[in-house]
């Protein structure tokens, strides 16, 4: 009997690594004859902790929210030999998994990502040893245009064209880069590869370096991801041992790749290309213009080429299935699959990996079951800082890079936010300019000084200090800084203002005008009530309430002070009765 | 750190910690400037220390002849570096866009509650601080933080002062 716990960090958060502890000294006291092992997260985060039990014979049984107490009767089950004897009717995971079409994440969820074993079991290693002996970076080049592939990191640019600049371009020593930085406040995609399949990445990035010529290759990971860094060291060290990476790899003499890790230290503006090559180099991450491309001029001035964690997870499936049946799946300019973080208000929330081309409403209601608690679908963020809102008419949109770009949003890295009828749109633009205000990184004009001006009048909005005049002004900054900014932080950073503005400006107006928030998020602007004839003066309110603003007898109706309130909402949270209403 | 120009101290808390700077002479006898950027040293003082006291800052200077004018740049650039020493946890709180959607400010408020600090302070027992983050990768799980690597996920306002006076309990402190 083999069990297996999925310990991504998700898994952990929820409590996994309690469960493991549990089930090794569990096996250990019955004396079970059974292997313990990790996997990495299979995307039903909302599932986690899960755990897989397999038998003698393979038959798998799969349990997920799984608790202490639910974990023992399991054990005593597989004690008394009767785990197997059900099957395993309504697994959710299994029915998850039946709407998607996983390349990136093949193995995450299914492997050991730390035994290389395991990897090399399946087949791993094998595309990249294949290239080193038979094929010519040329050759490598093509399959990866007749794929079809373009960069998951946000910019879908085509990967084999940045392929082949790095390739022509003169210099005896280039860089292969991992763009492992995940930026996107609210996408975990490149994290779960990098904790699930460590290897896949390795590999992928083996092949890029043989493409373009480079012996070198650095990935840069967020300082966030504590996890992934370890993970992928080991996987590093493992491969370095079986002679995978370092010198006269698989034998072959005068052939090196070397790969190292550095961690970044916290700067969303890193996760540009250039300003990444600055980090790398150990210095303030300032993007500074283009051309020279890193092809041309990158890390201390070499030839450099940069990918996504993502991109190049797809690398080691293209070459052992062949271009042609990547660019089978998806759409016609979209090829292949791409992974998205379905996140906020959604029922099964988690990682998802689907073909391009697929309908938003698809992703949202059919793989992701649609919204929690009964609410009504509001409106789905796209790209993250850089991306915008798209509302419900607009649901038909396919996910392909043309489509989504057309509704002013970009498929971007691949969060999906999925937002109810609780959440302000103005707030959520005020949320995202923070973002870029404070990760601007100062060196132009226009996003430094623009972006703060933009903020505080979105700032003053959501206040109630609105005035008509600020709609236009918006709609003003925001053209000029996206022609005046340097980069794409500031390119870009004007989009969740003005998607909202196109398909919710109502919700604008109401702020400015009638000084009102339907959906109830702006504090200035709300405010809580207690209905006289659903309270029943139970006291759980005033007994929360932080300021004592809540006063009343028992068993008779309380009553808010307005004056001493502060609008926390706990007293809303509390009532049993929804005797407290927000208005 | 000091204001060379006017000599007057231009950090925010004027009586930092002693410290001792023979905890950083391992890290400093193996910099190499071929293989050791400037970021990963600063984040071996930080693993070290908790933070990037002055005194070790001008060592680095010293050993790395890199301007401290330089140092400092790189040190205010990057979130992750702190120039104020912060308590034995340090709480990340995630503020990305999933756990914004799902009630982090909420979150925010009931942790500057039971803590009585505001982002970035230590509080007065010297077991807390919290620093806002972007995210932290489990956003599935929102509103989430982190305290010293250890995730809790699907938090609510009343998790929160449990979690904190559990750990104030474990310290030996009276809640
Ligand atoms: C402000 C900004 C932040 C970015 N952040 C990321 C990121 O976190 N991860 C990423 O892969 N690409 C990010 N990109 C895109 C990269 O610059 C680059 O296009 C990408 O890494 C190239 O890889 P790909 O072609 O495989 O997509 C960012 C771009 C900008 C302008
Ligand atoms: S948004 Fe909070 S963990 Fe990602």
């Amino acid at each position: 009997m083999k069990f297996v716990v999925g310990s991504g960090s998700c898994g952990i958060a929820a409590g996994a690594d309690r469960i493991f502890t549990l089930l090794n000294q569990e096996i250990n006291e019955n004396n079970l004859k059974a292997s313990l092992e990790i996997t990495g997260c299979i995307g039903t985060c909302y599932l986690e902790p899960i755990l897989e039990v397999y038998s003698e014979n393979n038959a798998m049984k799969r349990f997920t929210k799984v608790t202490e107490e639910s974990l023992l009767e399991i054990i005593s089950q597989a004690k008394e030999g009767t785990l197997f004897s059900e099957d395993n009717a309504n697994d959710l995971v299994s029915e998850q998994l039946g709407h998607q079409d996983r390349i990136v994440l093949r193995n995450c969820g299914v492997i050991n990502p730390e035994s290389i074993d395991d990897y090399l079991t399946i087949g791993g290693y094998q595309s990249i040893e294949a290239c080193l002996r038979e094929k010519t970076p040329q050759e490598v080049i093509e399959e990866v245009k007749i794929a079809g592939l373009r960069g998951r990191g946000g910019a879908g640019f085509p990967t084999w064209f940045k392929w082949n600049a790095a390739l022509k371009s003169a210099g005896s020593v280039k860089y292969m880069v991992c763009n492992a930085d995940e930026g996107d406040p609210g996408a975990f995609m490149d994290r779960s590869v990098l904790e699930g399949d460590p290897h896949s990445l390795i590999e992928g990035m083996m092949i890029a370096g043989f493409a373009i010529g480079a012996r070198k290759g650095i990935v840069y990971v967020r300082a966030e991801y504590p996890l992934a860094i370890v993970r992928l060291e080991k996987a590093i060290a493992q491969a370095k041992e079986r002679h995978i990476l370092g010198k006269n790899i698989f034998g072959l003499d005068g052939v090196d790749f070397d790969l190292s890790i550095k961690t970044g230290a916290g700067a969303f503006v890193c996760g540009e290309e250039t300003a990444l090559i600055a980090s790398l180099e150990g210095e303030r991450g300032m993007p500074r213009l283009k051309p020279p491309f890193p092809a041309e001029k990158g890390y201390f001035d070499h030839p450099t080429n940069i990918n996504n964690v993502e991109t190049l997870a797809n690398v080691p499936w293209i070459m052992s299935n062949g271009g042609a049946a990547f660019a089978a799946r998806g759409a016609e300019k979209s090829a292949g699959t791409k992974v998205f973080a379905l996140t906020g208000k959604i029922q099964n929330g988690g990682l998802v990996e689907i073909p391009m081309g697929m309908t938003l409403r698809e992703v949202i209601f059919g793989v992701g079951g649609g919204i929690k608690n009964g609410k009504k679908f509001k409106a789905v963020q796209l790209g993250g800082p850089s991306g915008g809102c798209i509302p419900e008419e607009l649901l038909d949109t396919p996910v392909t890079y043309e489509d989504i770009n057309k509704t002013g949003a970009i498929v971007g890295s691949g969060g999906m936010v999925v937002m109810d009828e609780d959440t302000c749109m103005v707030e959520m633009a005020r949320f995202f300019l923070d973002f870029t205000c404070k990760e601007s990184c100062g060196k132009c004009t226009y996003c430094r000084i623009g972006t703060r001006r933009m903020l505080e009048i979105l700032e003053r909005i959501t206040k109630g200090d609105g005035k008509p005049e600020d709609i236009p002004l918006l709609e003003e900054l925001s053209y000029k800084i996206k022609e005046g900014a340097m980069c794409g932080l500031g390119q870009t950073a004007p989009n969740p203002v003005l998607t909202t503005l196109k398909y919710f400006r109502h919700e604008y107006e109401e702020h400015i005008n009638e000084k009102k928030c339907s959906a109830g998020t702006c504090h200035e602007l709300i405010s809580y009530r207690i209905l006289e004839d659903k309270c029943i003066g139970c006291t759980v309110c005033a007994k929360v309430c932080p300021t004592n603003a809540i006063a009343g007898e028992r068993k008779s109706p309380h009553v808010i002070d307005q004056d001493a309130c502060i609008k926390c909402g706990q007293c809303y949270e509390k009532c049993n009765f929804n005797a407290i209403v927000k208005l | 750190m000091l204001c060379k120009c006017q000599q007057t101290s231009v950090s925010e808390s004027s009586e930092q910690p002693q410290v001792d700077l023979s905890q950083v002479k391992g890290l400093l006898d193996a910099y190499d400037p071929a293989t050791t950027n400037l970021i990963t040293l600063l984040q071996g003082v930080q693993k070290i220390y908790g933070y990037l006291p002055e005194e070790v800052l001008k060592e680095v200077s010293i050993v790395t002849k890199i301007k401290e004018a330089k140092i400092y740049g790189v040190a205010t650039f990057y979130s992750q570096f702190r120039l104020k020493p912060i308590g034995k946890y340090l709480i990340m709180l995630c503020q990305g866009t999933a756990c914004h959607v799902n009630g982090s400010a909420n979150i925010e408020r009931a942790l500057q509650e039971v803590l009585a600090v505001n982002e970035g302070d230590i509080t007065p027992d010297g077991l807390f601080t919290y620093i806002n983050v972007a995210c932290l990768g489990c956003c599935s799980l929102a509103p989430v933080m982190m305290i010293n690597d250890q995730t809790h996920a699907k938090l609510t306002t009343g998790d929160v002062a449990k979690i904190i006076n559990e750990i104030r309990a474990q310290e030996g402190m009276a809640i």
